[in-house]
C-alpha cells in the first residue's frame, strides 16, 4: 500500500500534465470538430455533424493547402537531411577539434535565438531591397523574395538542428574502423558513404525528420512573414479560430493525420525500435 | 616451429627480389610524441612476419602505415618495389584484420565476405560464386545469411579473415586478430591461421604482444620496443640469442649474466633450460661458466620446475628442468640444497 502511495506520488504531476491538459485538448479539438456553426448568429453549438469535415473535402481550396503544406514540410526534411548528412561527415571525420565545436555552436545557434528573431533574420535577407538581391543582385541573380521558396528555406533554417545535432552524433557513434575496412577493401569515400554510413545513420535521420516534418506542417508564422501569397494549413486555421472554431478543428485534424501516417510507415521499417 | 624458422628465406634474398613490404627510415609523430622512429623493416614474399611488442611499442601504428590509414612523418613505404607512400588505403594491394574485426553490423556475413568484390565491381553471380568458396575457406558457409552480431568471437575472427583474404592481396595485414578470443580457440585459430597461409601463399604481416603466438606462427620476428625494432630474426634466433636485454626480457623468462661472469667479458643472456643443474660435488665442466650456489626456491610449472639459485657470486640464476624423469626422482633438489648451475658459452647470447 505504502509502494502505492510512493508510486502515485511520483507519477502525479506528470499524470495531470498528460492527461489533463495535453489527451483533454486534444480530445476537445476533436469533439469540437463535430460542432455545429450557427450559420447567422456564428454561435458554436455542441452537437454533431459531419458538415465540417464535409466542407473542407469539397472546397479546393482546403485540398490544394493540405498538399501544398505536405510538400512544403517534405521539401523542408529532404533539404535538412542534404545538409546535415555532409556536414555531419565533416565535423566528425574531417574537422579539426576546434573547427568542430566552432561547427557545432555554429549549427544550435538558431535554437537559442527566440523564434521571432530567426523569422525577421530571414525577412530581411530575402525582402525586395534585402541583403540577398542586393549582394548577387549585380551578379544578375535575384532571389526568391517571398513566396514558398523562402517559406521552405526559413523553416530550413529554423528546425535544421533538429536534423543536424543527431545525424552527427550518430556519425561519431559510428566505430572508426568500420571506414578503415570500407578503405582497406578498395571502397572510396562516396562508395563507403552509401553503402556504411547511411544505412547505419538512417535510425538518427528518420528521429531528425520526424521533427522536421512535423513542426513544418504545423507552422503558420513563416508563411505569414515571409510567404508572401503562400498559405499551409496554419494560415487557414489561425484565419479560422475565431470565425470557425470547428471547421478550424476539422482542419487540424488534416496535419495530425499527416504525422500519424508518417509515423506509421517509418515504423514499419522497423526504424523505431533503434532509436 | 624448427622446420619454418629453416624455410625462411636467407638474407641474400632480399638483395635480388624485392621485399613484399619494405619500410625505408620511416617515422611517425603524433604531436611531440615520437610513435615510430626510423625504422628499416623488409619483409620478404611469402613470408609470415611477427611484430611483438607491448602495447604503445608501435607495432599496430607501422601496421596501420603499411595498410594506408596513418601518414608516414618521414620515410618510404614500399609494396613490391613499388612506392605506396603517399597511394591511399584503398587503392593499395594490401588487406587488413581488424584488432576487433570491424565487421559491417548491417550486412549479412556473405555481403561482409563479398564487400570487396562489390566494390570492385565484380558481378552478382560471380561474387556469390567466390563468397561460397571462401565462406567453405573457413568452414562457416552455414551462417552466410546471419548478422555479425549472430555469431561467436572465433566465427566473427574466421568472417573478418576470409572478407581480407577474397580480394587475394599481395600482403595481409593482421591486427592482433586473437587477441579478444579465449586460450583454448586461440591455439586453434593459430593453427588454423598458420594453414591458410601455406595455402595461399600470401605475405603475412601479424601484429602481437603475446610472445609464444609471435614464436609458434612466423618465419621472422620483429621486436618492438619504444618505436623501435630491437630485433629482427627467426623464432630460434630471437629466442636463442637475444641480441638485446629487452628482447631477452619480453621472450620468455632469461637470466642476464654481468659482464665479469660472462666467458667473453660482455653482458649475456642465458635462458633458463639452457642452464644446467648438477650437484655442488660436482667438477666444473671445462669450456662452461660454471657457479657454485643454494637452491632459494623451486616452483613447479607442469611440464617443467623451476629452480632458484643464488650463486655464491652473487647473482640469481634461475634453471629449468624438463618434468620428463620418473615422478620418484622429482625431490633431486630442494629448497636449501647446496648446487651447481653451470652453461655452455655457445648458450649464452651477448646482449649489445
Amino acid at each position: 500500500m505504502n509502494r502505492r502511495a510512493q508510486l502515485s506520488a511520483l507519477l502525479a504531476l506528470p499524470m495531470l500534465w498528460l492527461i489533463g491538459i495535453y489527451i483533454f485538448s486534444l480530445v476537445m479539438l476533436l469533439v469540437t470538430a463535430f460542432w455545429v456553426t450557427d450559420p447567422f448568429t456564428s454561435k458554436v453549438k455542441p452537437g454533431f455533424t459531419l458538415r465540417n469535415f464535409e466542407q473542407i473535402i469539397a472546397n479546393p481550396a482546403y485540398a490544394s493547402t493540405s498538399i501544398r503544406t505536405l510538400g512544403i514540410a517534405l521539401a523542408v526534411t529532404v533539404l535538412s537531411i542534404l545538409i546535415s548528412v555532409p556536414l555531419g561527415i565533416f565535423m566528425a571525420k574531417v574537422a579539426s577539434p576546434k573547427l568542430r565545436a566552432i561547427l557545432a555552436v555554429a549549427i544550435t545557434l538558431p535554437l537559442w535565438a527566440g523564434y521571432l528573431v530567426k523569422i525577421l533574420a530571414m525577412r530581411i535577407t530575402f525582402t525586395e531591397e534585402g541583403f540577398f538581391n542586393s549582394m548577387l543582385g549585380p551578379l544578375g541573380i535575384s532571389g526568391p523574395g517571398f513566396s514558398i521558396v523562402t517559406v521552405v528555406l526559413t523553416l530550413t533554417y529554423l528546425w535544421l538542428p533538429y536534423m543536424a545535432v543527431p545525424v552527427y552524433t550518430a556519425i561519431r557513434q559510428l566505430p572508426p574502423n568500420l571506414f578503415d575496412a570500407s578503405s582497406d577493401l578498395g571502397a572510396g569515400a562516396g562508395f563507403t558513404i552509401r553503402t556504411v554510413v547511411l544505412p547505419l545513420i538512417k535510425p538518427a535521420i528518420i528521429a531528425g525528420s520526424i521533427f522536421t516534418f512535423s513542426l513544418s506542417l504545423g507552422d503558420y508564422i513563416a508563411a505569414k512573414f515571409v510567404g508572401g501569397s503562400t498559405q499551409m494549413i496554419g494560415s487557414i486555421i489561425a484565419s479560422n479560430i475565431n470565425l470557425n472554431p470547428p471547421i478550424a478543428a476539422a482542419f487540424s485534424l488534416v496535419p495530425i493525420a499527416f504525422v500519424v501516417i508518417y509515423l506509421v510507415s517509418i515504423q514499419r521499417t522497423g526504424a523505431l525500435e533503434r532509436m | 616451429m624448427h622446420a619454418s624458422a629453416q624455410q625462411a628465406p636467407s638474407e641474400s634474398d632480399s638483395l635480388t627480389a624485392p621485399g613484399a613490404v619494405t619500410l625505408s627510415g620511416v617515422s611517425k609523430k603524433f604531436g611531440d610524441f615520437t610513435a615510430v622512429e626510423s625504422l628499416n623493416l623488409d619483409v620478404k614474399p611469402g613470408e609470415f612476419l611477427s611484430m611483438l611488442g607491448p602495447s604503445g611499442s608501435g607495432k599496430t601504428t607501422v601496421l596501420r602505415m603499411i595498410a594506408g590509414f596513418e601518414n608516414v612523418t618521414s620515410g618510404s613505404i614500399h609494396l613490391s618495389g613499388t612506392d605506396v607512400t603517399a597511394v591511399p588505403p584503398h587503392a593499395r594491394q594490401v588487406n587488413t584484420v581488424f584488432q576487433d574485426y570491424a565487421l559491417f553490423p548491417h550486412l549479412t556475413i556473405a555481403e561482409n565476405v563479398g564487400y570487396g568484390l562489390r566494390v570492385a565491381g565484380v558481378s552478382r553471380a560471380e561474387r556469390a560464386t567466390q563468397v561460397g568458396v571462401a565462406l567453405e575457406q573457413v568452414r562457416l558457409s552455414a551462417v552466410a545469411d546471419r548478422l555479425p552480431h549472430q555469431l561467436s568471437g572465433g566465427q566473427r575472427q574466421r568472417i573478418a579473415l576470409a572478407r581480407a583474404l577474397i580480394l587475394r592481396p599481395q600482403v595481409l595485414l593482421l591486427d592482433e586478430p586473437l587477441g579478444a578470443l579465449d586460450k583454448q580457440l586461440r591455439e586453434e585459430m593459430q593453427i588454423e591461421l598458420k594453414q591458410i597461409q601455406r595455402e595461399v601463399g600470401i605475405t603475412f604481416i601479424f601484429v602481437t604482444h603475446d610472445q609464444e603466438e609471435a614464436l609458434t606462427l612466423s618465419d621472422r620476428v620483429a621486436v618492438f620496443n619504444n618505436g623501435r625494432v630491437e630485433q629482427v630474426g627467426t623464432a630460434r634466433e630471437v629466442y636463442e640469442f637475444p641480441a638485446t636485454e629487452f628482447v631477452a626480457k619480453f621472450l620468455g623468462l632469461s637470466n642476464l649474466i654481468p659482464a665479469e661472469l660472462s666467458a667473453d667479458g660482455a653482458q649475456s643472456s642465458v635462458r633458463p633450460e639452457r642452464v644446467r643443474l648438477l650437484t655442488a660435488d660436482t667438477a666444473a665442466s671445462a669450456g662452461a661458466v660454471s657457479l657454485l650456489g643454494t637452491v632459494s626456491e623451486t616452483v613447479y610449472t607442469g611440464p617443467t620446475t623451476r629452480f632458484l639459485v643464488d650463486t655464491e657470486s652473487g647473482v640469481r640464476v634461475i634453471a629449468e628442468r624438463a618434468n620428463d624423469h620418473h615422478p620418484s626422482a622429482e625431490s633431486a633438489f630442494a629448497r636449501g640444497d647446496r648446487v651447481r648451475v653451470e652453461w655452455t658459452t655457445d648458450h649464452a647470447s651477448r646482449i649489445g
